[in-house]
Order: structure tokens, then C-alpha cells, then sequence
């Protein structure tokens, strides 16, 4: 936070430089951050360990005997044991939890994806445009975004769940319907401070159309900003979807997602705590390390060291 | 130490070998201010000139007190025979803003913007002259008015951001001459303004120091200004001091390659318009790089072999006119460029 | 001052109404929702329903009812609950949901605020690294499961003689069963509020003003107290927006897993329910208060920054 740029209704975000020029020895901006990134042993560890959970969700489950749906009314309410292959235990309907939590990673990772996906996509066009066109558009456009900001999303988001009901789509389309206004806020800026290059100018002054100045030449050096708040999007997406499924307003039976395992989890803890623990981990294991990475990007691409 | 000026009485200031080193987050060591000494008599005005990274700025923070928690000084800088720099932080808020006072450069971010102006100086009053808050508002306006702000009563109660650059910067002079202190520590009072403003300032401070007697350490790169306020002059570079003396001496006879450099580039009037400016060539060494021999050799047109390996000591000398100085240099004096104008003389 | 209040104001008036509208809309275009007339009703009840709402005029007409209705205070009725109306409800719930929701956010402020305060000055002590800790839990561990854990440590394992959890692991009663969601509800927002207090304040510190209040002679305290605080807690009374807007969210969370009778279990029970009217009156109610507050905090901010009024 600088404290010279107080602007909390046209929200002038602090703006990420990322610079144009390509240096000729050949040290990008790019490589120059991952060199940075690289440094960082947390975020190093932290993508390892998401690289197992998403590898372990999506490709876990076809390497397993249970299916996440199946129930065994003799094996009902175990403890995890390597004995039998239910390594971390059954419900009281017999269902694995390892398979069910590898199934609900599943799916709270797909949210995520498809959801931070349509959050830069939206926010990305929102903010470029805006902050490319400038005076009353830009106004307007961020007027609109101050306004949602004043909004509280969960209650809306739980009002449309209600109407709606809770198809895999709706929820996603309903998390994503807020979290677009960050990263249009910070993109606005970032185009804002990319509009007074010259480079810009010389496109002006040859004639270029608005929109391919927009997509050429603005879009590509928004890369590293764009980077830094996906980071961020996703593990509030994947809360988010959890928050949601926690209160039994996400995704619908028969599909499960962390969340769901988490609720049905904690009524259950007194006598079955690794109903409650092992999602619990996966859920925290993904949003730590989905943190780390993020915490590291934001300083590999921090202009202020470069 | 330098008997520049032949003052009988002690020096107010004294600084001996003055060092500046900060460590950096990685573990390496950056050397600011490698050795500085030099002494300040009392009404008299020092110009501490060089480039940006030259070390100025650090050897005046470093004197105050003022340096960041990753910064190390080790030498002497006595005021009044005390050494500051070994001094307990309560004794060393006791002259700081009292007998020795400083202003800074940008007067934009220097002063608290969300302070009004008069808390801002009443509170100077208060802490070191133990007065009541209408005592120090009348004090704090006289002195606003002697630094020629208009309409002093009223605009003192506004806040930063409503005044100009310039009104600023006369607000911090005002602020650290409230309790009229022995020395004033002005850090490129003139880098952040408008030229013509400059010109005010400068005499502004002529002014002051005339009236209330007090000695003025001036750090700046503008050769101009040292002529203008100067009594006495040192030329730093690379954390060192390059040449001593004062300032008729430095400007009628530099004895440095780098001093000359300095005047040279100034530009004058009677210069045709297309003379080009005659820059010196060539970047100031980053600050803390290991440095062998004269710090100055890779840009000095007329460095020998022995420039690059041998490090010049800061040595006294008597000049043609019987005046002491000093100076860091291999070459011979009757060697360097001669004829060096100054102001349209030869 | 006066201008500037009254341009954010006709700013809160929209943004609410556009709430308002939106909602509005989407409740009423449902189809299965409480006022599709396809469905087949007793012409007892549909008589009820078309005169209480005018049904049969134009759809704007009954949106200005709608308003008016809004405008005296009236929040509509419950669907499911066809005895109560939604005030009522509310004035059940409200108490609950103020006494910890409201309680926890200027609790957690003051010891947000006093923890990253003593971190920033104080660097590299057992202080700074707990505020680094917490910020790090706070951000990953979702309120749904450390609450949870709460319960599992306070009621479950800490138990007496006769089995009776140290507190109680949920519903409500006398004081004993506010610790627990507001001790959750604090330590969520501690998290955050200490790690910007500390990165403010500690950016704060290195500026150039600072320097020149230290060069006057002032005492550390004096520096750090009148010149440093107040530029340092502007991030944060930016962050009282979100933490009020969030705490929404999380006070909805803390509900459920404490099952305190707020407005928060109000909410997603009307949701389970598909007790659209109720929902509906709920989020008008909260967003017209989260907006108000977010103007509130506006000018507050302007009253604390003296370069911001105009």
C-alpha cells in the first residue's frame, strides 16, 4: 500500500509493472521471475505437494477397488487401517472415505479451475476494456464494480441456490459471479499504467483499431498481473464452493465435494473424527499450498525488487 | 582540521573517518560511506558535494541518528565535543532538533500528511522548550513569517498537501529553525523544486543563517548552489572525499580531475549554442562495489597505471595562495588541465 | 465534508435499490417459485395471495408495492412459516447473531490492531512470528473446519468428571456458549487484521516523515503513536469493510456449526426449505446494512485522512 494513492472509489489498484521491452541478453521478464520463483523452497515443496493431490484426485480413483458410491454394509463405521484397503476408513453407510475424498477433491478442484477460469476471462475483458477506454466508460464500468463490491456475495450466491437449484454449472457460475471484480479492479489498473507507454502511442499513431491495441499489444503484458490474482482466486473459489457445500447449498447428491464430506464429517467427529480429519487435510493441504505459490509469484513479479 | 578558514574557536562539528555500511537481505555488505572526516565552525557554511551515490546523503543520516536498522556507522562525529554517534537515544533526542537540525529533500513526503502544519512544528517547541501549546503557536507563526510565508497565522493550521512545493520546503526550514539550533543539516534542500524557487530557497537560507548565526552543512550535487552559500566545500565520490577546501579556493583552483569535471559541466551563458555540454563520461560506481585504487579512475581522462591499483590518500597541501586544503589524487597539481573558467574568467 | 457525505450516499441508494430490483426479479420470475400462477393453488389461497400482492396488476405495479412495503419496514412473509412474518423472525434471530457476530468484530480489531502493532516494532520476536503463524492459519484453515476442531478440543476432550464438556459444544444459553463462536470469529479475523497492521505500520515506519519526526527529537513513542498510527490503520479500516462483509459469511459458517438460532441458520434453513420470500426479505435486510456500513466506513476513512475530503 503506497500511501500516496488513496483512491477507494475508482479503485486505482497498485499497478504491477511489468515491463515491455525485450532486454537483449535475453533476461525477460519472464525468466527473470521464474528464476525468483524458483528460489522460493516453500512454493517449490507447495507445488509438489498440489501436484500429488491433483494427480492423486483425478487419477486416484480408477487405481482403486471401491467405487465412491458404493455402499458395504459390513465394513460400515471403520477406522482407517491398511488391512483392507480403506485407508482412511468407512462411513456409517460402508462408503471408502479415501475414494469419496478423492472423488470430492474431484470435484471441489474442478470448480476451481472452471470457476478462476471464468473469473480471469470475465475480469480480464471487464478491466482491459474499462481501463483502455477511459472517461465515461471506465466510469460507468467501475461504478458497477464498486457497487458489487459493497455486496455481500454469500447471500446472493445462497439466494440463487435457492431459486436455481444446485446443478455443477449453477455453482459455479454463481462463485464466479463475484470473484471477477477483483481482478477487473486490478487489471483496470495495470492497463491504466500500460496506456501511457509509448508503445501504445506509436500503435495510436499508425492507425491500429481500439480493439487489436486492446488484445496485441495491452492483453500480453497483463500476463504477470493476471498471474498473481489467479493465484489468489483459486483457493477463495475452492472455499468458497466448500463454504457453500458445508451449509448443504452446493453441489447435490450423488456428487460430494470436501465440503460435504467436512459437514457430514463434523457431526460425526466424537466418535468418528477421521470422517472430519481427512478431507479437513486435503481442503487445508490445497489451500496452503495454493497460498505459498501465490504468496511466491506476487514476489517473483514484485517490481519493487527488479 | 582543515584551518581552512583560520577560525581560532573549536569546531562545532568534527567528523573523523567517518564509515557507512548496510547489510543487505541476502547477507551482502554495501559500503556507503567509506571515509569521511571533515569540521564545521560555528555561522560558517560546509557544501558536501557529489553525485547521487556518492555517499552525501549517508554521511549526514548517519550523523543524525537517522540511518535505516540495516545501516552501521563506525568513526567520530563530535558536536560540541560530544560524539553523537556513541550517544544514548534519549541524550541524542535532546539535540536532535534542538542544536542540530535537519532538512530533507522532497518536502512533499518529508512532513506528516495527516498533521496540520502546526502540530507539526508546536510539537518541536513543546517537546524541547518545555512551552504551552499558545506559546508555541505564536513562536511557530513569527517563524513562519520569517521564512516569508504569507498570511502565516491562517495557512499554518492547514495541512501538507494544500501547500506548494516550495511553501513546503520553507515550512521545514521554519520547523527546524524554531529552536534556533547551532547547525543546520540541509540534505539537497533545492533537488525536488522548480528552479526559481531554488534560487529563493538559497537565498532564503542566506538570509536566515545572517540572522540567527547558524552554521549550515549543505549536501547537494548543484555546483551552483555550493557558490552561492558555500564557505567552505567537500567534493565526495565513491563514499570518499575527493577534494577539501574552501570554496574560493576549490572554484578558482580545483585540484581534482573530478572537481574539474564537476565545473566543467556547468553551462555558460556566454557559451555558444551549439558548445555541447560537456559531461563527465561514464556512471558513478554502484554503492559498495569492491573498489581498487581511486574510485574515480575509471572516468578520470587523465588516470595513470597506478590510478587503477594504488587508492589516493586524502593528503593536505599548501596552495599558491598559502591557504591549507586537501586532496586525494596521484597526479600532480601542474599536471591537471589548466585554466579552468569559472564564471566567464579564465 | 456535507458534499462529500452526500455524493456516497446517493451512491448507497442505488447500489441497494439495484440489490433490491435484482432479487426482486429473480424471485418473482422463478417458475416453481412462490408467485408462478401456473401452479395449482386452493382459490382459497389464491384469493389470499392476489389480493396481499396485487396480483392482478401489472407486474411493475406490484414491484412499486414491493417497494413501498420495503419502505415502511416491511420485509414481506415467510413462505414456509405462514404464521410469521419475516420482521418477526428477524427480531428473534438479530439478538443471537449481535451478540457474537457483533461483539467479535471490535474484539478482534482491538487485538488485531494492538498484536501486528507490537510485531511491527518489535521485529523477529516470539510476537512477530505468532502473527505470521496465525495469518497463515487463518488463511487456510476455513472457519467450517477450525470450528469444528474448537468443539472437538473445549467440549469433547476437555471434559469433567460427569462427561460435561468444559463449554458447550452448541445451541444457546447463558454466556458460556458465546465463547466458543466468538472466540472462532476472532481468531479468523485476528489473522488477518494483525498481518496488515504489521506490513502497514511496518511501511509506515520506513517513510520519509517519520524520518524527518525522528530528526526532530521526538521520543519513539511519540513517533510511533502521533505520526505513525494513524497513516498505518488506514489499510486497515479498509480492511473493516471486508472483515464486516466477510464476517457475514463467516457468521452464517458459525452458525450452523454452533447451531446458534441467528440470522445465519435463518438464512440457510429458508434456503434448504426453499423458503424463497423468507430468503428474499433476509437479503434485502443484510445488504441494505452491509451497504450502509460500507458508507459508514467511507467516511470514516475521510475523517481520519485529511487529503481525501473535498
Amino acid at each position: 500500500m503506497t500511501l500516496s494513492t488513496i483512491e477507494t472509489q475508482t479503485g486505482d489498484a497498485v499497478a504491477v509493472s511489468a515491463s515491455a521491452h525485450i532486454d537483449p541478453f535475453g533476461d525477460s521478464p519472464a525468466r527473470h521471475a521464474w528464476r525468483r520463483f524458483a528460489q522460493n523452497r516453500a512454493a517449490l515443496v507447495s507445488c509438489v505437494i498440489l501436484g500429488l493431490i491433483i494427480l492423486a484426485c483425478f487419477v486416484g480413483p480408477w487405481l482403486l477397488p471401491y467405487g465412491f458410491d458404493d455402499t458395504d454394509w459390513l465394513s460400515i463405521s471403520l477406522p482407517p487401517s491398511l488391512a483392507n484397503m480403506h485407508w482412511f476408513g468407512t462411513d456409517e453407510l460402508g462408503r471408502d472415505l479415501l475414494v469419496r475424498t478423492l472423488i470430492g477433491g474431484r470435484i471441489s478442484l474442478e470448480v476451481g479451475l472452471l470457476g478462476t477460469t471464468l473469473t480471469v476471462a470475465i475480469g480480464v475483458a471487464w478491466g482491459a476494456t474499462a481501463g483502455y477506454a477511459g472517461g465515461k466508460i471506465d466510469a460507468a464500468m467501475m461504478r458497477i464494480v464498486d457497487m458489487m463490491y459493497a455486496i455481500p456475495y454469500m447471500l446472493i450466491a445462497i439466494l440463487m441456490m435457492t431459486l436455481f437449484g444446485r446443478a455443477f454449472y449453477l455453482v459455479v457460475l454463481t462463485i464466479s459471479l463475484f470473484s471477477w471484480i477483483d481482478m477487473a479492479r486490478v487489471v483496470r489498473g495495470q492497463t491504466l499504467t500500460l496506456k501511457k507507454r509509448e508503445f501504445i502511442d506509436a500503435a495510436r499513431a499508425t492507425g491500429v483499431p481500439a480493439a487489436r491495441i486492446v488484445m496485441q499489444h495491452i492483453v500480453p503484458n497483463l500476463l504477470g498481473v493476471v498471474i498473481i490474482y489467479t493465484t489468489v482466486t483459486v483457493p477463495g473459489i475452492i472455499l468458497t464452493e466448500s463454504v457453500l457445500s458445508f451449509l448443504g447449498l452446493g453441489v447435490q447428491e450423488p456428487m460430494t465435494s470436501w465440503g460435504v464430506l467436512i459437514a457430514d464429517g463434523t457431526s460425526k467427529m466424537e466418535v468418528r473424527p477421521w470422517l472430519l480429519a481427512f478431507p479437513g487435510l486435503f481442503l487445508i493441504a490445497t489451500l496452503y499450498c495454493t497460498n505459498y505459490i501465490g504468496d511466491a509469484l506476487r514476489d517473483a513479479f514484485d517490481p519493487k525488487v527488479q | 582540521m582543515s584551518g581552512t578558514t583560520m577560525n581560532p574557536t573549536s569546531p562545532l562539528i568534527e567528523v573523523e573517518h567517518l564509515a557507512v555500511r548496510f547489510t543487505t537481505p541476502n547477507g551482502g555488505v554495501v559500503e556507503a560511506v567509506r571515509d569521511v572526516s571533515f569540521t564545521l565552525h560555528k555561522g560558517k557554511t560546509l557544501g558536501i558535494v557529489g553525485e547521487s551515490g556518492s555517499g552525501k546523503s549517508q554521511t549526514a543520516l548517519a550523523m543524525m541518528g537517522l540511518l535505516p536498522p540495516n545501516g552501521a556507522v563506525s568513526g567520530v562525529a563530535r558536536y560540541d565535543g560530544r560524539d553523537l554517534l556513541g550517544m544514548k537515544h534519549a541524550e541524542l533526542n535532546r539535540i536532535r532538533g534542538d542544536r542540530v537540525a535537519m532538512i530533507f529533500q522532497d518536502p512533499m513526503t518529508a512532513l506528516n500528511p495527516f498533521l496540520t502544519i502546526e502540530r507539526q512544528m508546536t510539537e518541536v517547541l513543546q517537546l524541547h522548550r518545555k512551552i504551552s501549546r499558545k506559546q508555541a503557536f505564536e513562536q511557530a507563526v513569527a517563524m513562519c513569517e520569517a521564512v516569508r510565508i504569507a498570511d502565516a497565522r491562517r495557512r499554518i493550521k492547514m495541512y501538507p498537501h494544500e501547500f506548494s512545493g516550495g511553501m513546503l520546503q520553507r515550512v521545514m526550514i521554519a520547523m527546524a529553525l524554531l529552536c534556533e539550533p547551532d547547525v543546520l543539516i540541509a540534505d539537497e534542500p533545492t533537488t525536488a523544486l522548480d528552479v526559481t524557487v531554488q534560487a529563493q530557497i538559497i537565498e532564503l537560507l542566506r538570509d536566515l543563517q545572517s540572522d540567527l548565526g547558524t552554521a549550515i552543512i549543505l549536501i547537494t550535487h548543484d555546483m551552483g548552489v555550493v557558490a552561492s552559500l558555500c564557505d567552505d566545500v567537500m567534493v565526495m565520490y565513491g563514499g570518499r572525499t575527493m577534494e577539501y577546501g574552501t570554496a574560493e579556493q576549490i572554484f578558482s583552483q580545483p585540484t581534482h580531475p573530478y572537481t574539474i569535471g564537476l565545473l566543467d559541466a556547468l553551462p555558460h551563458l556566454d557559451d555558444d549554442g551549439d558548445v555541447p555540454l560537456r559531461a563527465i563520461a561514464g556512471n558513478p560506481p554502484s554503492a559498495g562495489g569492491a573498489v581498487h585504487g581511486c574510485a574515480f579512475a575509471p572516468r578520470c581522462a587523465m588516470a595513470e597505471e597506478q590510478c587503477a591499483s594504488v587508492r589516493p590518500e586524502l593528503l593536505a597541501f599548501t596552495d599558491t595562495d598559502g591557504g591549507q586544503r586537501q586532496r586525494a589524487c596521484h597526479l600532480p597539481i601542474a599536471e591537471l588541465r589548466p585554466g579552468v573558467r569559472v564564471g566567464g574568467a579564465v | 465534508m456535507f458534499a462529500y457525505t452526500l455524493r456516497r450516499l446517493l451512491f448507497a441508494v442505488p447500489t441497494i435499490l439495484a440489490v433490491v430490483t435484482i432479487c426482486y426479479v429473480m424471485v418473482h420470475m422463478t417458475p416453481g417459485g412462490p408467485f408462478d400462477l401456473e401452479r395449482k393453488l386452493p382459490p382459497a389461497v389464491l384469493a389470499n395471495l392476489q389480493a396481499k400482492y396485487h396480483l392482478n396488476e401489472s407486474p411493475l405495479q406490484q414491484y412499486f408495492y414491493y417497494l413501498g412495503r420495503l419502505l415502511h419496514g416491511d420485509l414481506g412473509a415467510s413462505f414456509k412459516y405462514s404464521d410469521w412474518t419475516v420482521n418477526e423472525l428477524v427480531a428473534k434471530a438479530l439478538p443471537v447473531s449481535l451478540a457474537v457476530g457483533g461483539l467479535s468484530v471490535p474484539i478482534s480489531m482491538v487485538i488485531g490492531i494492538a498484536m501486528g502493532s507490537v510485531a511491527a516494532v518489535r521485529r523477529n520476536s516470539a510476537i512477530d512470528y505468532l502473527v505470521s503463524a496465525l495469518g497463515n492459519i487463518g488463511n487456510a484453515v476455513p472457519s467450517f473446519v477450525l470450528g469444528p476442531v474448537l468443539i472437538l478440543v473445549f467440549a469433547l476432550v476437555l471434559q469433567d468428571r460427569h462427561g460435561i464438556g468444559l463449554l458447550p459444544a452448541g445451541g444457546w444459553g447463558d454466556w458460556r456458549f458465546r465463547v466458543l463462536p466468538i472466540a472462532l470469529l476472532t481468531i479468523i479475523n485476528v489473522a488477518t487484521i494483525s498481518r496488515v497492521m504489521r506490513g502497514s505500520l511496518l511501511e509506515v515506519l520506513s517513510s520519509s516523515f517519520i524520518r524527518t519526526a525522528r530528526a526532530k527529537g521526538l521520543p519513539e513513542r511519540t513517533v510511533i503513536m502521533r505520526h505513525a498510527m494513524r497513516p498505518a490503520l488506514m489499510p486497515v479500516l479498509s480492511l473493516f469493510t471486508s472483515i464486516a462483509l466477510s464476517s457475514i459469511t463467516a457468521a452464517i459458517v458459525t452458525e450452523t456449526v454452533f447451531a446458534l438460532p441467528g440470522l445465519g441458520q435463518l438464512i440457510v434453513n429458508g434456503a434448504i426449505n426453499r423458503d424463497y420470500t423468507l430468503v428474499l426479505g433476509l437479503v434485502v435486510l443484510v445488504t441494505a446494512i452491509a451497504v450502509l456500513f460500507n458508507l459508514i466506513v467511507d467516511l470514516l476513512y475521510a475523517v481520519v485522512d485529511p487529503r481525501i475530503r473535498y
